[in-house]
Parts: C-alpha cells; sequence; structure tokens
C-alpha cells in the first residue's frame, strides 16, 4: 500500500521556510533557461519570418551579405528576362535592391546605432507581400520620401509620420509606416533606391541585391539553372527564407552559449537546494520514517513518497518558473546583427513547447535532488532510527 | 591551534550538508567569475582602446567610403602625430562560421600608429616586400594552426570573384593585455589594384595618433572642420567611443544575461548563507554547554565565525578553481563571437572576498546572538 500523497503536501506545508527556498531555486533555473531560449528562438524567429520561400535573392556570388555583394544594372537587365519570375502588371517582379546604413539616435539612449536604409523599387509591396503599409501611404517614385517599419519608428528618434530627416545629402519626408509582420524589415527604413544612390554618392548603376518573386516556390531551381549557367553573370541565387535563417546563427549562438552555460550553472546550483532540503526533510523525520516502516510500509513505499515530496516541490518551482517569464512574450528587445552590423529588434518567443521543457527540466532537477535522499530513508534500520531522540 | 580539533569536528558533522553547502558557494562563485568575465569581453573595445587614439569615419555612415587623400590633409592638422587608413575586408576563410576581422592596412603608417600591436622586424620587413603579404593576430594563428609561410585563400566579393590568397608573412602580439590578437592585416596596394573603381583610391577609416590625449576633443573638431561641407564629410570620435558605438548596439542581451545573472549569485550567496545560520541555530543547546563549562561568549562566536569562514574559504577557492578550468572552454565555444574570456587575478581575488564576506557575514548573525543568549534559557529550550 502507498503512503497518501496528503502526507506528503502536509510536511511540506510543515516545513515551509525550506520549502519556499527550494522552490525558489528550481523556479529561478527555469525562468533563465526559458527566457535564453525564447530570446534565442526570437532573434532567429524574426530574422527566418522576413524571408518568404516565394522569393529569392540574388547577390554577387560568394557574397556572405547583402553588405558585401553588388549587381551590376548590366546584369539586372539579364535577370528580368530570366524564366521562372512571376509577372506583374507593369512586367517582371523584381526589386534591385540599394543597402545603406544610417547612423540614427536610438530614442532609449540618445546614441547613434546603424539603421538599415534599404532602396527599393515602387512595386516591392507586390513582392514581399507580408509588407503592409498600416499608417500614412508609400513613398512616390522620384519624390524625397521615406516609408519606415513600425519597430524603427518606435526605436529611432525623428522617424514619425510627417516628420523630416536628413539623409546622406538630401532631406527626406516619412509619409507612410509600415508593418513587416514582425521581421527583421520591420526594424528598417524604406525609400526610392535612385535617390538614396544619389544622396550617399553611390553609383546608380549598382545595387547591392536583387529580390524576385518567383513564379512557384518550385521555379527557384529552373532560375538558379538559368542565372548560375550564364556566363555573364556572377552570381548567387538563395530562397530568401534561406538566406535570412542563415544570418541568424551567430547571435543564436552566442546567446544560446552564453544563456546555456548560465541555466546549467544555475541547475547543479538548484540540485544542490532540492538535496539540501530533502536531506533536512529526512532528517528531521527519522522517526516519523522509521514509524510508517514499523506499521507495514515498505522501504520502497518510502522511497516513493519521498521522490514524490521532491517531484511535488520541483514541479511547483517549474510552473512558477514558466509563469514568472511568460510576460515576456512578445517583449520587443534590439541587438545587433553581426552579419550587417546593423540595428535589429526582435521579440521574445515563448511557446508552449519551451514551457513544457522548463516544466520537464525541473521535474529532472527534482528527481536528482530527491533520489538519494529518498534512499537514504529508506534505507536505515527501524530499530535505530525509533529509538534516536 | 587549541580549539581546531573542536572546529573540525563540528564541520563534519553532517558530511553531505557540508559538501553541498561548499559546492553552493562554488557553483555561486564559478557564476560570479563568468559573468564578470563576459562582461569585460562585451566592454573590451572601450578598454583596451588607445586614449591618444582618433577614429575618423564618413560622416553619413558606416559602410561609406573615404578618399585616400583625406590622409595627407589631417596629417596637416596640428597635434597629430600619425595617421593610417583602414578598410574592412569582409572575407570569408573557408567557412562562414570560421568569422575574424580583416583589415586592409597602410604598411607605412600602421606601426606608427598602433604602436601596442607588436610585429617582429625580420618578419614586417617581409611583409613589406610581399603584395599578397598578410599578418595575422596571435589568436587566429593559432586558432587556424597558421604558421609562418602559409597560403591562407581568404573568399571575397571584392576582387571581381577571384579568390583571393594571401601569404602569412608574420604573426602580430599585443602589448597592452587584453588586446586584440585575431585581427588579419592585408595589404592596401593589392587591394586597391584588385577592387572595383568605386573602391580605387579610397579608405574606409582613418585612425589618428595625437601628439597628446588632451588635444583629442580639439584636433576632432578641426578634422570635422577641416572636411564639413565637402562631398566626404567626416565624423571624428575617441577610439574609446568609437568602441562603446558598438557595445551599446549588443544592447540589451548584454544587460539581459548580466542582470539574470546577477539576481541568481544573489539568491545563491543568501540561500547559502542561510542554510550556514540554520546549522547554527540547530546547536544552540550544545553552544549553551560550552559556556555553561567556561568558554566566553566571545570564544563561542570564534568557533562559529571560523566553521562559517572555513566552509566559504573551502568552497569560494573551489569554484576559482572551477572557473579557471570552465572558462577556457567556454571561451573556446565562443571563439569569433565575443573578444577572448580573461580571467584576471584582481577578478579571482574578488570573487575570493565575496566569498569571505558572505562566510563571515552568515556566521555573524547567528554567533552574536549565541555570544549574547542566556545560558540557562537555551539550555533549557533544549
Amino acid at each position: 500500500m502507498a503512503i497518501p500523497v496528503i502526507y506528503n503536501v502536509r510536511s511540506v506545508k510543515a516545513r515551509w521556510t525550506s520549502s519556499i527556498v527550494a522552490v525558489m531555486g528550481v523556479a529561478g533555473t527555469v525562468g533563465v533557461f526559458i527566457a535564453m531560449l525564447s530570446l534565442a528562438r526570437g532573434f532567429k524567429a524574426t530574422l527566418v519570418s522576413s524571408g518568404s520561400a516565394d522569393n529569392a535573392l540574388i547577390t554577387r556570388a560568394g557574397a556572405t551579405s547583402e553588405m558585401t555583394s553588388g549587381v551590376s544594372i548590366d546584369a539586372v537587365k539579364i535577370i528580368q528576362d530570366a524564366p521562372g519570375i512571376a509577372q506583374g502588371a507593369d512586367g517582371p517582379l523584381l526589386t534591385p535592391e540599394a543597402v545603406l546604413m544610417a547612423p540614427i539616435p536610438l530614442i532609449s539612449t540618445g546614441t547613434d546605432a546603424n539603421v538599415e536604409l534599404r532602396g527599393v523599387a515602387p512595386n516591392v509591396l507586390t513582392i514581399r507581400s507580408n509588407v503592409k503599409i498600416i499608417e500614412g501611404r508609400m513613398f512616390r517614385p522620384g519624390l524625397s520620401e521615406l516609408v519606415v517599419g513600425k519597430n524603427a519608428k518606435v526605436t529611432y528618434s525623428g522617424l514619425t509620420l510627417g516628420s523630416t530627416i536628413g539623409l546622406g545629402s538630401a532631406r527626406w519626408q516619412v509619409v507612410g509606416i509600415f508593418d513587416a509582420g514582425g521581421s527583421a524589415f520591420d526594424s528598417e527604413v524604406w525609400g526610392d533606391a535612385h535617390l538614396l544612390n544619389g544622396a550617399y554618392k553611390r553609383p546608380d548603376t549598382f545595387s547591392q541585391s536583387v529580390t524576385v518573386h518567383l513564379a512557384s516556390p518550385a521555379a527557384l531551381q529552373q532560375l538558379r539553372d538559368t542565372l548560375t549557367a550564364d556566363p555573364r553573370l556572377n552570381v548567387d541565387v538563395t530562397r530568401e527564407i534561406d538566406y535570412y535563417s542563415k544570418q541568424s546563427t551567430r547571435m543564436t549562438q552566442l546567446i544560446t552559449v552564453l544563456g546555456g552555460f548560465v541555466a546549467a550553472i544555475m541547475a547543479i546550483g538548484a540540485v544542490f537546494g532540492a538535496l539540501n532540503t530533502m536531506y533536512s526533510a529526512v532528517a528531521e523525520r527519522g522517526r516519523e520514517i522509521a514509524t510508517m516502516r514499523a506499521l507495514g510500509f515498505n522501504s520502497g513505499n518510502v522511497v516513493l513518497s519521498f521522490l514524490f515530496e521532491a517531484l511535488l516541490i520541483s514541479f511547483v518551482g517549474g510552473v512558477l518558473g514558466c509563469l514568472a517569464v511568460l510576460p515576456l512574450n512578445g517583449l520587443t528587445t534590439s541587438t545587433i546583427n553581426f552579419q550587417t552590423f546593423s540595428n535589429l529588434a526582435f521579440a521574445f518567443k515563448i511557446t508552449f513547447d519551451l514551457l513544457w521543457m522548463g516544466v520537464v527540466f525541473a521535474l529532472i532537477m527534482g528527481i536528482l535532488g530527491g533520489m538519494p535522499p529518498a534512499i537514504r530513508a529508506a534505507s536505515r534500520p527501524v530499530a535505530t532510527a525509533l529509538r534516536e531522540l | 591551534m587549541k580549539f581546531s580539533r573542536l572546529i573540525f569536528a563540528n564541520l563534519f558533522r553532517k558530511k553531505v550538508r557540508l559538501i553541498l553547502t561548499i559546492g553552493s558557494f562554488a557553483i555561486a562563485l564559478v557564476l560570479f567569475t563568468f559573468l564578470a568575465v563576459v562582461k569585460s569581453a562585451f566592454s573590451r573595445g572601450e578598454e583596451i582602446a588607445g586614449a591618444d587614439r582618433l577614429i575618423v569615419v564618413s560622416r553619413i555612415g558606416l559602410m561609406q567610403v573615404l578618399p585616400v587623400s583625406h590622409g595627407d590633409k589631417i596629417m596637416a592638422i596640428p597635434g597629430v602625430k600619425a595617421v593610417t587608413h583602414n578598410h574592412w575586408f569582409g572575407g570569408v576563410y573557408q567557412d562562414e562560421k570560421n568569422f575574424f576581422p580583416q583589415f586592409v592596412i597602410d604598411p607605412e603608417n600602421q606601426r606608427k600608429v598602433m604602436t601596442e600591436l607588436v610585429v617582429p622586424d625580420d618578419q614586417w620587413n617581409n611583409f613589406l616586400k610581399d603584395r599578397q603579404g598578410a599578418i595575422a593576430g596571435a589568436r587566429t594563428a593559432a586558432r587556424f594552426h597558421w604558421k609562418i609561410g602559409d597560403r591562407i585563400p581568404i573568399k571575397t566579393t571584392l576582387y571581381g570573384g577571384a579568390a583571393g590568397e594571401f601569404n602569412l608573412d608574420g604573426i602580430y602580439h599585443s602589448e597592452r593585455p587584453g588586446g586584440d590578437e585575431s585581427q588579419f592585416w592585408l595589404q592596401w596596394k593589392y587591394f586597391d589594384e584588385n577592387v572595383p573603381a568605386a573602391l580605387k583610391s579610397t579608405a574606409g577609416w582613418y585612425v589618428v595618433k595625437l601628439d597628446s590625449p588632451n588635444d583629442a576633443v580639439r584636433v576632432a573638431k578641426a578634422i570635422d572642420e577641416k572636411f564639413g561641407n565637402s562631398s566626404f564629410e567626416t565624423k571624428t570620435e575617441t577610439e574609446s567611443a568609437f568602441a562603446a558605438y558598438f557595445a551599446k548596439q549588443f544592447g540589451n542581451i548584454e544587460l539581459l544575461i548580466l542582470t539574470i545573472g546577477g539576481v541568481v549569485f544573489f539568491t545563491l550567496l543568501l540561500v547559502t548563507g542561510n542554510t550556514m545560520a540554520i546549522s547554527v541555530r540547530e546547536r544552540t543547546a550544545e553552544l549553551a554547554v560550552l559556556k555553561a563549562i567556561g568558554f566566553s561568549g566571545r570564544s563561542v562566536l570564534f568557533f562559529v565565525l571560523a566553521e562559517s569562514v572555513l566552509i566559504a574559504l573551502v568552497g569560494g577557492f573551489l569554484g576559482l578553481t572551477l572557473a579557471y578550468l570552465l572558462i577556457p572552454v567556454i571561451g573556446a565555444a565562443l571563439t569569433g563571437l565575443l573578444p577572448p574570456l580573461i580571467l584576471s587575478k584582481s577578478l579571482l581575488t574578488l570573487g575570493l572576498g565575496f566569498a569571505l564576506f558572505v562566510g563571515a557575514a552568515s556566521g555573524l548573525l547567528p554567533g552574536i546572538g549565541a555570544m549574547r543568549m542566556r545560558v540557562v534559557n537555551a539550555l533549557r529550550r533544549a
């Protein structure tokens, strides 16, 4: 017969101070564990969601990012006629883009951050269908007008609707705010590619990259084969989604290694805490345990009972840890994108499976911390334990 | 010492608890050193920046180039001792994961400005003669097991799709502790011959060495005024301000890791201190007996303190040893992502100081209680 569960619940309550310490230890560890993972996932998700399976990014062969790439205007003309590109009302759907970096002060600290400035074709919204204008309107080609990502608007100063800002050698008016669904584009500022090139004294015969809308996701192979086989071109064709997921690897690795190490150290600390609590629980109740065994509960029952108690503590800790970090979900923060040196806003992303992992992590800590004391409780000779104190 | 046996007997009364308490101390200390080391790595750029150096970049943006002719004009400004120019090369060695910063340098002036980065003279002279020469920092050379004379292929988009191959002519060391030994230097002349027309005769940024650090503000202003209203305006900052500009953009990542870690560290210490205090309180009756047989209040306090300080000392020492062994492992996992993690002596001392402080504080409270208690009351309670 098993020892009633209510016995454990009451004994946890009776020694509430040390129980709370153990619960807090587990809760803290689980909290850090989830926070770090959600940060890494959020960063990755932001970049990955920037890409679309329907789009392909064409860069100079060997370029690691748009920053080190360049595609000439002659190449763009050849690309336009390649098969696999979707056709719009005014011809093939493609946008040759200029990518620049402008120092704009952060609202939070007042210090400059590198903001990615993207010169795009006027039909870019048809190509990047996940981008929608939510305030104002799209810029007009040939005018010094800008549209601003929704994160850029709240992160950098002077980018609200209607304001003017000096970038390069020209002054620009912000005429619209766009929502790119939480992707990296939300941290960018877009304008007419020709005018931006002019303002930054860049030759207008070059763009950093060309993004094309594919006739279908499967058309990528056909496009790639055609372009890479063309002797006049020297380009790489990447599915947009792959390009952006590759960009996230270094920062994700940094967060995972740093966060993982902190969480691992904490896990050891929390197991120590649980061990300490459970050992003193066993020591204080030497007589109680012996009495139960004298009454006929066997040592297996006692082990199970104490293990259950440790699991109870760690489960409560795990759930508390999850609840504590839940408000972080969706919280936006920003950091540097290693690949482009630009500032990128992203949000913590806490998913159900992360919470689930957190609770399992807590239970593992409970087993590690509860097992040795439980075995000790069960293995003491009944007669000696009863005589004690 | 006369009472050492008593203290040790008390220490080992509950072996499991002793081990766990020492273990918790060790864990807290590992965490502390790790956080301190990461923090210093994040702000390394600012720490190692030369106080007598300025960085000149294009006013309109980081990726914009400046004409190479700016160099002589900057040199003419009073207070400037030397000027050199750099380009960001941004090539790939084998795989993108093998990241290290590659700078195209101006060999004539590099050593006059970056005085703390030392290359042996014979290696430097070989580099000067070799158009495709390269100099690597000691850390990067060690990371990829390069030897002088190796040919190093760097994939780049700047040389018209052709892979650049460079001869490793020398290895530089930083004389300043913690200096950046990960850079890879290339010849500007070879760069200039191969890049597309838009990049010819350009510099990415200038590094200016001053006669005196006190002149920084005046010279910076003079440089920016000189190029004001020209087609290539500049923005001049001290090297540390420039480094801080990058460090700040890491933004909340650093802050988050440090806050979380800091909270954890203090909680761990509190919990550990609490455990130690409980173990003293449990023995109130025994301490009362000691007083009853004639020990003074002060010696009782001493017994308690000696015990907790001893635990803290052993735990702290263990933790620092562990950190000393673990940090290079973590550092290796972060190569190319963060500057090297350096565990300094002052940090180790600080960590041990922390441990001792918590040990003493957690022994002091119950110890003073024991010193003041009335023997009769304490004996009756038991």
